[in-house]
C-alpha cells in the first residue's frame, strides 16, 4: 500500500507548481478576476503543454494519462486560482469520454484535448441549469440529467446568457436547450464519477492554500505583543482547517485512485469524495477568512477569492447534502445485500 | 499510488484470517465481573501466543514473527473485524516490549519479553499521576538510592490492569536539581509487595478499567532501570511513541463495525430513507473512510520515508470526535433502549467520553499539530 506518488507525478506536479507561481501571481489573478477576463495567454501555455488533454485517450489527441494526473493539475490550478477554463473543459472531455460512442469521442474530443473547444457541464433539470460554470464560454455543454441521461450541445444549439458570479476567475451561464437539440450521450452520466474527483482535487488545492495564507499570516500579525497564531484561540482553528483539508485531501486521493484502478467502488469514492471536499473548502476558506480579521474581509486581502470558488466548486455537480444522500443510498443498497434472505 | 495490499500481505492476512476463523476465544463472560473478564481475556492471549499470534510485530528472535508495519496492522484491523478481545496483555506486547527491545540489556530482554508474551507476566504503565497529566514531565513520584536498591514514593493515576500487573513500567524523578524532563528515570517495579496499593477508580460507566497507586518506599533492584539513570523521559517517549501505533487500527475498525450496526439499526427502523439521519450516517461514514484511509497513509508513509510524523494526532482526534458523534447518534437511532443502564449502546456512549482524554487530549492534540506540524509560536505561559 502506497499513498505516494510516482516519480513522474512528482515531476507534473513541480513543473505545474513552478509554472503557477510564475504565470498566476495573486496581483495577475486579481487583475483578471476584477476585469472578468480569462487570461488567454496562459490558457493556450497550458493547452500547448497539453493540459487539456491531459487525461483523454492518446487515440483522441490527449496525452492518455489517468486520474491521478489530472487531480495533480487541478489541485495546483485550485492552489492559484489561475484564471483559466481549466475544470469545466476537462469535466466536459471526463463526461464525454465515458459516456459516449466512439463516434462522438472521436467527433468532440480531440477539440476538447488540444484546448481548441472549450467545455462546460452541469447538472440540469429538463434542460435548464441556472449557472453553468465556463458556460458563456464553451462551445460544448454537457447537461446532465436527474435520470442519469447527459446531453451534449453546441453553444448555438442552446440558449447561452452569462451570469455574474461572486467568483470572476471563472465565467458562467444559464443554459436552457429545448427537448429536441442536442446529442444523448450512448451512456449517459457514466463519467459523472471521474468528474467529480477533478472537482474534488480542486477543492483540495483551494483549502491548502487557503491554510497556507492563514498560516503565514498568524505568524506574522502581533496583537498584545505577540503573533496571533499563538493565541489557542487562533492556532485550534488553524489545526481544525488542516483536519478538515486532511479529510478532503485523503479522500479526493482514493477516489482518483478508483476511478482508474477500481473503477466499481468509484461511485461510492467520488461521492464521498465531493461532499467532504465541498464541507472542507467551505470551512476552511471562512475560516481563513475569521483568521485573518478585518483584513481578511477587505478586498485587497486574496483570501476572499479563495471563499469564492470553495462556493461555486461546491455547488458544482451538487452540494455536500447531494452526495451525502447519494451515499446513503449506496450504504443502503450495501445493508440491503447483507441482509438475509 | 497503490491502495492494494501486496501478495505477502495478502498472505499474511489470509493465514491470520484462516487461523482466526478456526479459533475463537470461549464466550465472554457475563458475570464475574472484572476478574472474569481478565481471566477470559488471559486464557486467549495464551491461545494467540501457542499459535504464534500473541506479538507478530515482535522480531523472530524474541518470538514474534518479525511482521512489517503495515503486516501488524493488517493483524489488529483482522482482530478487530473477528471482533476477538485484545490479549491481556496489551499494554506489555505493544508498549513494554518495544520500549525493553529498544533501550533494555541483553539481560532485561532475555527475562522480561518471554512472559510477556505467554501473558505470564502481564505489564501496567505507571506515567500519570494527580498533578502531571497532559504535562507529564512534571512528575513528582520520586526514587531515592539505598544501597543497590531504589526506595520510591508516590502516587499515579490511570493505572489499567495494576491489580493483576507482576510489572509497572514506571517513571519517577530520581534528580529534583535538574531541569523537569532530565530528572527522570524508567524503572520496572515489581507490583507484588506490600508498598504498592492498588485502589479502582470507578469511572462514569460505572466499571473500573483504571486504578490508582499508592507507592510508599517500595523498593526496586538498579538492575531494573531501563536506559539508564536520568535517562526516563526518552525512554518514556519511546512508550508513548508505541501507544497509538498499533491499537489505532483495532479501534478504527472497532469504529466501523459500531457504524454498521448502527446503520443496520437504522435500516431496521426505517430511517435510512429519512434524510435526516441518511445525512447524518452519509456524514459519519465519510469520516470512518477518513480515518481508515489517513491511518494507513501515517503508516505506509512512516514505513517508506522514516519515523511516524505527528500527523498521528489528526487520526486519534478525527476518530475519538467521530466515535463521540456515533454514540449520540445512536442514542437519536435507537431510543430508550441506548439511554437504558447495561446495554450496549449506553455502555459506548459513556465510554467514548474518555475518548477524547485518554491517549492525549483533544486540546493537547491541537497544540501538537499546530506547534510541530503547522509551525506556529507557542504561547509561553508565567510558570
Amino acid at each position: 500500500m502506497d499513498f505516494g506518488l510516482t516519480d513522474d507525478q512528482r515531476e507534473i506536479q513541480r513543473t505545474a507548481r513552478d509554472l503557477l507561481a510564475e504565470r498566476a501571481k495573486p496581483e495577475r489573478v486579481r487583475e483578471h478576476a476584477e476585469a472578468g477576463t480569462t487570461d488567454e495567454a496562459l490558457w493556450r501555455e497550458l493547452c500547448e503543454l497539453g493540459w487539456s488533454g491531459i487525461a483523454v485517450a492518446e487515440q483522441y489527441g490527449g496525452q492518455g494519462l489517468g486520474a491521478v494526473e489530472l487531480s495533480i493539475l487541478c489541485e495546483e490550478l485550485g492552489r492559484t486560482l489561475a484564471p483559466v477554463p481549466f475544470l469545466p473543459s476537462v469535466l466536459a472531455a471526463a463526461l464525454i469520454e465515458h459516456g459516449g460512442s466512439p463516434e462522438q469521442c472521436l467527433r468532440w474530443l480531440p477539440g476538447l484535448a488540444s484546448g481548441e473547444t472549450l467545455g462546460a457541464v452541469d447538472s440540469a433539470i429538463d434542460g435548464v441549469s441556472e449557472l453553468v460554470i465556463g458556460g458563456a464560454e464553451a462551445g460544448l455543454i454537457v447537461l446532465v440529467e436527474a435520470d442519469g441521461s447527459a446531453r451534449v450541445l453546441s453553444s448555438q444549439e442552446a440558449e447561452v446568457t452569462p451570469v455574474a458570479t461572486i467568483d470572476p476567475t471563472r465565467s458562467a451561464a444559464r443554459v436552457s436547450a429545448g427537448e429536441d437539440v442536442g446529442e444523448s450521450l450512448a451512456d449517459g452520466c457514466v463519467g459523472l464519477g471521474r468528474g467529480l474527483v477533478a472537482v474534488s482535487a480542486e477543492l483540495v488545492g483551494v483549502c491548502d492554500r487557503a491554510l497556507e495564507m492563514t498560516v503565514a499570516y498568524v505568524k506574522d500579525r502581533k496583537q498584545f505583543g505577540v503573533p496571533v497564531g499563538a493565541y489557542q484561540a487562533v492556532s485550534h482553528r488553524c489545526a481544525q482547517m488542516l483536519l478538515e483539508t486532511e479529510k478532503a485531501r485523503a479522500t479526493a486521493a482514493f477516489a482518483a485512485w478508483t476511478a482508474d484502478a477500481d473503477p466499481e467502488r468509484l461511485a461510492e469514492a467520488a461521492a464521498m469524495a465531493k461532499a467532504a471536499a465541498s464541507e472542507a473548502a467551505r470551512e476552511v476558506t471562512a475560516s481563513a477568512i475569521q483568521a485573518h480579521g478585518g483584513i481578511g474581509f477587505t478586498w485587497e486581502a486574496d483570501v476572499h477569492w479563495l471563499y469564492k470558488r470553495a462556493q461555486l466548486d461546491a455547488a458544482l455537480l451538487g452540494g455536500v447534502k447531494q452526495h451525502r444522500a447519494r451515499l446513503a443510498a449506496i450504504l443502503a443498497e450495501h445493508v440491503g445485500a447483507s441482509a438475509p434472505a | 499510488m497503490d491502495l492494494t495490499f501486496s501478495p505477502k500481505e495478502t498472505a499474511f492476512r489470509d493465514e491470520l484470517r484462516g487461523w482466526l476463523a478456526e479459533n475463537q476465544p470461549d464466550l465472554e463472560p457475563t458475570d464475574g465481573g472484572e476478574d472474569a473478564h481478565y481471566t477470559w481475556r488471559r486464557d486467549w492471549q495464551r491461545r494467540l501466543y501457542d499459535a504464534g499470534w500473541a506479538a507478530p510485530a515482535w522480531p523472530t528472535e524474541y518470538g514474534g514473527r518479525g511482521a512489517t508495519p503495515t503486516e501488524s496492522a493488517i493483524y489488529y484491523e483482522e482482530i478487530g473485524r473477528a471482533r476477538v478481545p485484545f490479549a491481556a496483555n496489551t499494554l506489555g506486547l505493544l508498549l513494554g516490549g518495544p520500549t525493553l527491545m529498544v533501550w533494555g540489556t541483553p539481560e532485561q530482554k532475555e527475562r522480561y519479553l518471554p512472559p510477556i508474551l505467554s501473558a505470564e507476566e502481564i505489564w501496567c504503565q505507571g506515567f500519570s499521576e494527580p498533578d502531571a497529566g497532559s504535562d507529564l514531565a512534571s512528575l513528582k513520584t520520586r526514587a531515592v538510592k539505598d544501597g543497590d536498591d531504589w526506595l520510591v514514593t508516590g502516587q499515579k493515576v490511570w493505572t489499567s490492569g495494576a491489580q493483576y500487573s507482576k510489572w509497572c513500567m514506571l517513571v519517577a524523578r530520581t534528580d529534583g536539581e535538574v531541569a523537569k524532563h532530565k530528572g527522570l528515570s524508567y524503572f520496572l517495579m515489581d507490583m507484588e509487595q506490600d508498598a504498592v496499593q492498588v485502589r479502582p477508580l470507578r469511572q462514569i460507566t460505572g466499571e473500573a478499567e483504571f486504578n490508582e497507586l499508592f507507592i510508599e518506599d517500595a523498593r526496586i533492584p538498579d538492575a531494573n532501570v531501563i536506559g539508564g539513570v536520568g535517562n526516563g523521559w526518552k525512554v518514556a517517549l519511546t512508550t508513548l511513541m508505541n501507544e497509538r501505533a498499533g491499537l489505532g487500527f483495532a479501534l478504527q475498525i472497532r469504529l466501523r463495525q459500531l457504524l454498521d450496526d448502527l446503520i443496520a439499526a437504522a435500516a431496521e427502523r426505517g430511517l435510512l430513507e429519512d434524510p435526516r439521519y441518511a445525512d447524518a450516517l452519509a456524514e459519519l461514514h465519510i469520516r470512518c473512510e477518513s480515518i481508515r484511509l489517513l491511518a494507513w497513509k501515517g503508516l505506509t508513509d512512516a514505513e517508506r520515508y522514516g519515523q511516524p510524523g505527528p500527523e498521528g494526532s489528526l487520526v486519534k482526534w478525527l476518530w475519538s470526535d467521530t466515535n463521540q458523534r456515533l454514540t449520540e447518534l445512536a442514542v437519536d437511532i435507537i431510543g430508550p433502549e441506548a439511554l437504558t443502564a447495561g446495554t450496549p449502546w449506553s455502555y459506548e456512549l459513556l465510554r467514548a467520553r474518555g475518548n477524547t482524554i485518554e491517549g492525549g487530549t483533544t486540546e493537547v492534540l491541537k497544540n501538537i499539530v499546530a506547534e510541530r506540524v503547522l509551525g506556529l509560536p507557542r504561547l509561553k505561559v508565567a510558570v
